[in-house]
């Protein structure tokens, strides 16, 4: 089954940039073991909350809000894309991503086939 | 009255065969089909079929093994009627066909059990919200229909309804696994299972005046399932250990509350009534448990109901035993409430003011500042050093936290007493 992990980050957090990700031994332990595996279906490192624009249609009228959500203490950092057997190996392996392990979180949501 | 003794016999074989067997049909059909409502559908026209069929057949040798193959019989006709495609359908008949047709000679109990194992793990998933595991647990693996569920857990038809559907719709989506899991996960896995386990016995065990009698039925269940786990998975202490306890506590369960349905302490009530033979098969399986040598949280409070349950008077109650396991339990499980429970059994052992020390210093913590139970062992402590006036101001503060009426009438006779002092 494929499955997309949400990658959260607390917001008042250290905004790791993809370089930064690429050379912090805590990540590429993680992406080494998707790699070998080879459970990656794809993913992105996404700009911090900071730079999201939310867009809302009420009647004819858009209406853009700054950031994605209001009062929120986390963000969507990234997004994995993973296939494997099961909700089990899916949490798993989002349980040794360093967002889950360190304050963060990470979302596990299957995809709709 | 009784023109036809026959047919009771068979609507009772088959009322023994759906409290015995429902649960090893549903989780064979699930794991055949991979359906759970399919699963559910089927057992329950074997078990209307079996009606019909042992009026005319007489009742089978293994009522198990008949249902089982009727209810697979069946789902293969629905998924022929459906026009499955034909590879799903070929799956299913060789699933089918792999275990054989019914022969009572041969039918084989390890991959039931397996099967019953599955279920149970897959519908205590931590991924399910607790109320739905439970509700789950309830619904496929003892039969309960959702409004018994519903009345049970005091909420509306429709809502519990809605939870069992979610819960199902999540296992397929999420992509739950229909399996025991792996070893590594085991041990985490097995305590979420014992947790809904125990929720469901003190579901039922929750003293009120006028004991519902569903209610009363969801400590049957709970204690049953316990026993198939303990079947399932003899080697695990920890399961041995909520057996036991679960045993041990519904032992006194007729002795809790009088006839005017006042709750009664286990120092007044009758130790006579006790059933004796759940005491004596608790106090084995604890003995059996903690024979393996790896304690855990169930197997003490197993021990602590074992002290009070296996002395023959309040008097001889072993209270500094039960003070050091509650000191043991408190590093399992390190909640206010277990201190407070040890409180009580040092109070007992050395007396009401060492028990008053350790109150003091729970109350300076503040955790339990609602819990009316705080407060009223505060008051019992005082009570017993013959500070009345101070017990009574106690009781006061614990009556206006108290939510259970049976406990609200006895706090209420004991404050009286002290006034009365």
């Amino acid at each position: 089954m494929k499955y997309v992990l949400f990658i959260c980050t607390p917001v008042a957090d250290e905004e790791l940039g993809p370089e930064e990700i690429a050379e912090d031994s805590r990540f590429t332990a993680y992406a080494d073991e998707v790699r070998e595996r080879g459970l990656g279906r794809g993913g992105a490192r996404l700009r911090p909350s900071t730079d999201a624009t939310t867009v809302r249609v009420q009647g004819d009228e858009v209406l853009l809000s700054d950031g994605p959500f209001v009062d929120t203490k986390e963000y969507i950092a990234g997004i994995d894309i993973v296939e494997v057997a099961d909700l089990d190996e899916a949490i798993a392996l989002a349980s040794r991503h360093p967002a889950a392990r360190g304050g963060g979180s990470v979302e596990v949501r299957p995809v709709w086939e | 009255m009784n023109e036809n003794p026959a047919a009771n016999d068979v609507e009772n074989a088959v009322a023994a065969a759906f409290r015995e067997e429902w649960g090893q049909v549903v989780a064979t059909l699930i794991r055949v089909t991979g359906d759970w409502d399919l699963a559910e559908e089927c057992a329950q026209d074997a078990f209307a079929q079996a009606l019909d069929r042992w009026r005319r057949d007489g009742v089978p040798r293994r009522p198990g093994a008949w249902l089982t193959t009727t209810a697979k019989n069946r789902a293969l006709d629905v998924l022929r009627r459906q026009a499955v495609g034909a590879e799903k359908l070929r799956e299913v008949a060789v699933l089918a066909r792999h275990e054989g047709p019914y022969d009572p000679e041969f039918e084989d109990d390890g991959g039931v059990q397996d099967d019953r194992l599955r279920l149970i793990f897959t519908c205590c998933h931590p991924a399910l919200p607790i109320e739905a595991r439970v509700a789950l647990t309830l619904r496929t693996l003892a039969g309960l229909t959702t409004p018994e569920i519903a009345h049970a857990f005091l909420v509306p038809e429709a809502t519990m309804a809605q939870r069992l559907v979610r819960a199902k719709r999540k296992i397929r989506n999420a992509g739950i696994p229909y399996r025991v899991p792996p070893a590594h996960l085991l041990p985490e896995r097995t305590t979420g299972v014992l947790g809904v386990l125990y929720l469901l016995f003190n579901e039922g065990y929750a003293a009120t005046s006028g004991a519902d009698l569903l209610r009363r039925n969801l400590c049957a269940e709970a204690i049953r399932l316990a026993r198939v786990l303990a079947r399932l998975m003899p080697d695990e202490p920890e399961v041995l250990g909520l057996l036991a306890l679960l045993l041990l506590h519904d032992a006194r369960r007729d002795t809790r509350v009088d006839e005017a349905g006042q709750l009664v302490t286990l120092e007044d009530q009758d130790r006579t009534a006790w059933d004796r033979p759940a005491v004596d098969e608790g106090a084995a399986l604890l003995e059996a448990a903690l024979r393996r040598g790896r304690p855990g949280p169930y197997q003490i409070q197993a021990a602590i109901a074992a002290c009070h349950t296996t002395a023959a008077t309040a008097e001889e109650t072993d209270w500094a035993d039960i003070a050091g396991l509650y000191g043991e339990l408190a590093r399992f499980v390190p909640s206010a409430v277990v201190r407070l429970n040890r409180a009580v059994a040092v109070g007992m052992a050395e007396g009401p003011a060492a028990g008053l020390a350790l109150i003091a210093e729970l109350e300076q913590e503040g955790d339990l500042a609602d819990y009316h139970l705080l407060p009223a062992t505060r008051a019992d402590l005082l009570r017993r050093m013959g500070r009345t006036a101070e017990a009574a101001e106690a009781y006061g503060r614990a009556l206006e936290l108290v939510e259970n009426d049976a406990e609200r009438n006895f706090l209420e006779k004991r404050l009286a007493e002290c006034r009365s002092a």
